[in-house]
């Protein structure tokens, strides 16, 4: 177990390399920041060649990539065009974002696999049917869809919450957007562990336990759904670090200052430091994300060992 | 007092259940009255929040409540008023004395002087500082001994500024300028406070300023509480409590705030919702020309549109397009057709006139004419280069290209170039490499006629992306701004104007308006010439 985690840690290495380099040159083709800064204005050639030393943009990709690296590992990451520091934008922005995904996971878990289970449990049923019906027709509603027209009725029609969230960004103004941003991925929980569930309900270990008299409550959380979630785990591990990172949408229509914020304005801004920075954070949380789903994997099926 | 209310307010939030929490904190504060303290949408500023540095409206907003300058252009009618300065006198237009009124602080107490104006234009114009604006003190003597065109700065201070006593200091100008008074108006000639040179990471953190308003806390990328400073003594003391400035993401949030009552001013009511404001706020809707035009300028350092004839193919293009039509039905009113160069928010004694006449009016016979007669487009072919990330440029992009195929008849002879991001389309203007139309956007720095045609179209000017030259264009230029007479100066920018009619280096599309909503709390909401609110005189209650 110990040999595995270290040797999964130590593949980290190279996939942390490669992305960071990726995203850096991608980044570098978009092309020049400085003309940028001086809008519509001709921009001063001194002060240009001033800001490009200083952000390195006049050495080559390689040698800019190597000193930003460098920089990296000393703790630094870079500034952001408007004087913030990086690492003090991440401190700012990873919070909310934390709390913002926290709140989509639970929403996630608790309605996605509640609502699994019941639908796998009446299979066939008009009930089942139903839900099936529903989980399409949320999946195929884009994001942008459901947080404007959900964000109105709540925070504007009706008045219930504040349609916008505030700097602080407490967890009971996120639980709306938390709903908008858990949805998608709430239907494909509903309908994974429905397929699982259905399938392990007729397995020869639940017919066992139904038969040694246990009741009912206990074969399906112990025996059921404790097989039965195995998909659902790899599927929400996954989902983690793509809400991280891809609450850009929702994170717009309810202005909070997360993670997608600052990449947004990260890429408009052309600012390299900003971009590579945050998604390099993001790169580790999928690669933890990972570890701790494969791990999980044992915990949940006692047959799954690692070595 | 306020304080305590909101504390109160928080906790009741706190107790209640999920999503019932209602609008809590809602408009911030329930107070009205002289006291009463307005929240207002803004965006991240681009650069660190320094006079010298700041060349975007979302700086520009906060600099306009903290700082005072020698000159600031009347809201209404953008007239250059006399602020800090008592007199700036000149008997050449080249050497100005001016003098400071007594009596003015920054709101850390210390006294606004002489010195307080020069350091702060040395600091601005220095080259090692990297001011955004650093060419803004380009006419002074000694620009080029602190910001040498490459190389290391060979002075730290310019030669042209001179202290003659606390309240007193001497500009030498390295050309006769007549109108440079006028032009003091502008963000970057503000006077800066000692500690902004000693504690540059606090001021920073806090900025400290002579105008009506103090920070009170500043929280960057998120938002900035400003409050009125009572130890103001200037004319223009803040008629509200003070403003909350928050920062949006995407306005459409900001405007939906604004709806919900969360939010008291919105000053870019988005596209998607323009069709809606009407009925959503009633007569709080601003609308109003601004000191900004949009135009598409022609890559004249391209032979195949700089040569004899062009100018009629030029002439051409502008008549195919159908101004009236395009601001009504993509901009819904909020652009307004173009008729000059410059911008109706100037006025007439401004130097505003439609010069332009029948060269700017729709007319596809004589479009198809002109255009046969230039000798046609230049392989047959046109097409429109801009950003297209935001301002809905896209979609008139490709009206202004429907209107020139509908106009010359021969099939989609006009195409658009998209470019994703402001930053690329910035790089291959300022590189020059477009070789069809590009948009060009320009917001004025002051309210001068001189500011919309001297960077533009002169010979060499610095936002001249279109490399236009004519000598004729350049004499008459220079010739205004040896004008003593303001009036005759004018004049004689328009006669450049003229030239610019009969060449049509660049086709005025339209002018921009500046656009604001508003809640029912607040009274005496207007908007300047550059679109930014008029904080200072807002009411609130």
């Amino acid at each position: 177990m110990g040999r595995y985690v270290i040797r999964r840690l130590l593949q980290m290495i190279p996939v942390f390399i490669g992305s960071t380099f990726l995203i850096f040159f991608m980044v570098y083709a978009l092309g020049d920041p400085v003309a940028a800064l001086f809008g519509d204005k001709a921009p001063d050639p001194a002060t240009v060649a001033r800001i490009r030393a200083d952000l390195h943009l006049d050495q080559p990709l390689w040698k800019q990539y190597l000193l930003y690296m460098g920089a990296i590992f000393q703790g630094d990451f870079g500034t952001a065009f408007n004087g913030q520091p990086v690492t003090e934008l991440m401190a700012s922005a990873f919070p909310v974002t934390l709390r913002l995904t926290v709140v989509a996971i639970v929403i996630e878990i608790v309605i996605g696999i509640t609502l699994g289970v019941v639908s796998g449990l009446k299979r066939g049923r008009p009930l089942d049917t139903g839900l099936l019906v529903l989980t399409l027709v949320v999946i195929s509603v884009p994001t942008f869809v459901s947080g404007y027209l959900l964000q109105f009725l709540l925070g504007v029609k009706w008045g219930w919450v504040r349609p916008s969230v505030s700097s602080d960004a407490r967890l009971d103004e996120l639980i709306l957007p938390g709903v908008v941003l858990a949805l998608v991925s709430l239907a494909y929980v509903t309908r994974l562990s429905r397929t699982s569930i259905a399938e392990n309900v007729r397995a020869d270990y639940v017919r066992t336990a139904v038969a040694k008299g246990l009741p009912r409550r206990r074969v399906v959380t112990r025996h059921l759904l404790r097989n039965s979630l195995i998909p659902v785990v790899t599927f929400i591990g996954a989902d983690i670090g793509a809400l991280m990172g891809g609450a850009i949408v929702t994170e717009r229509i309810f202005n909070i200052h997360g993670v997608g914020y600052q990449l947004y304005q990260g890429i408009l801004r052309n600012n390299a430091p900003t971009v590579v920075g945050f998604v390099t954070i993001l790169v580790i949380v999928f690669l933890v994300a990972n570890l701790l789903v494969d791990l999980l994997y044992a915990v949940l099926d006692p047959r799954i060992r690692y070595a | 007092m306020r304080r305590a209310t909101r504390h109160a307010k928080w906790a009741a939030c706190a107790t209640a259940v999920a999503l019932a929490a209602t609008a809590c904190g809602g408009g911030d504060g329930g107070t009205g009255g002289a006291d009463g303290v307005l929240s207002s949408s803004w965006g991240d500023p681009q650069n660190p929040i320094e006079p010298a540095n700041t060349n975007e409206v979302q700086g520009g907003k906060v600099l306009d409540m903290l700082f005072r300058g020698l000159k600031r252009y009347d809201p209404k009618t953008g007239e250059a008023r006399d602020m800090v300065a008592e007199k700036i006198e000149t008997t050449d237009s080249q050497n100005f004395t001016i003098t400071l009124k007594p009596g003015w602080k920054f709101s850390n107490g210390e006294p606004v002087t002489a010195t307080s104006f020069t350091d702060a234009w040395n600091y601005g114009a220095h080259v090692e500082n990297k001011q955004a604006n650093s060419p803004f003190f380009s006419d002074i003597v000694g620009y080029e001994d602190v910001h040498p065109a490459s190389g290391p700065a060979k002075a730290k201070t310019m030669r042209g500024l001179v202290v003659k006593n606390d309240r007193t200091f001497t500009v030498a100008l390295k050309e006769k300028f007549s109108s440079w008074p006028e032009t003091l108006g502008y963000q970057a000639f503000v006077p800066l406070p000692k500690t902004f040179f000693t504690d540059h990471a606090a001021w920073l953190a806090k900025p400290v300023g002579n105008g009506p308003y103090t920070v009170e806390s500043y929280t960057r990328g998120s938002g900035m509480k400003l409050r009125r400073w009572d130890g103001y003594t200037g004319a223009d003391k803040a008629r509200n409590g003070g403003v909350d400035l928050v920062v949006y993401t995407d306005n459409n949030t900001a405007y939906t705030d604004l709806i919900a009552g969360n939010l008291d001013l919105v000053d870019d009511v988005p596209a998607q919702q323009l069709k809606n404001v009407r009925n959503d706020l009633g007569d709080r809707y601003i609308n109003q020309p601004a000191l900004i035009i949009q135009t598409l300028v022609f890559p004249l350092y391209r032979p195949e549109w700089n040569k004899p004839g062009m100018e009629k193919v030029r002439q051409g293009l502008s008549r195919a397009i159908n101004r009236d039509e395009i601001t009504k039905q993509i901009f819904q009113g909020t652009r307004t057709p173009a008729k000059d160069w410059t911008s109706p928010a100037l006025g007439g004694d401004g130097g505003y006139r439609e010069i332009c006449g029948d060269a700017c009016a729709y007319d596809p016979a004589a479009a198809k004419r002109l255009i046969e007669e230039g000798g046609g487009l230049p392989g047959g072919k046109v097409t429109l280069t801009s950003n297209v990330d935001t301002g809905s440029h896209r979609a008139w992009m490709d009206a202004v290209c429907n209107s020139v195929n509908n106009a010359l008849g021969r099939g989609a002879v006009c195409t658009v170039n998209p470019i994703g991001t402001f930053a690329d389309f910035r790089n291959q203007q300022t590189t020059f490499k477009f070789s069809g139309p590009f948009r060009s956007g320009w917001q004025a720095d002051y309210p001068l006629i001189q500011n919309f045609l001297e960077p533009l179209y002169y010979t060499g000017g610095s936002s001249n992306y279109g490399k236009f030259s004519d000598k004729e264009f350049d004499g008459l230029v220079d010739k205004a701004n040896r004008e003593a007479d303001q009036a005759r100066a004018v004049k004689d920018f328009q006669a450049a104007e003229q030239i610019l009619a009969d060449q049509m280096p660049a086709i005025p599309l339209w002018y921009q308006n500046g656009s604001a909503g508003y809640s029912e709390r607040l009274s005496d909401v207007t908007l300047n010439q550059f679109s930014v609110p008029v904080y200072d005189q807002i009411k609130v209650g």
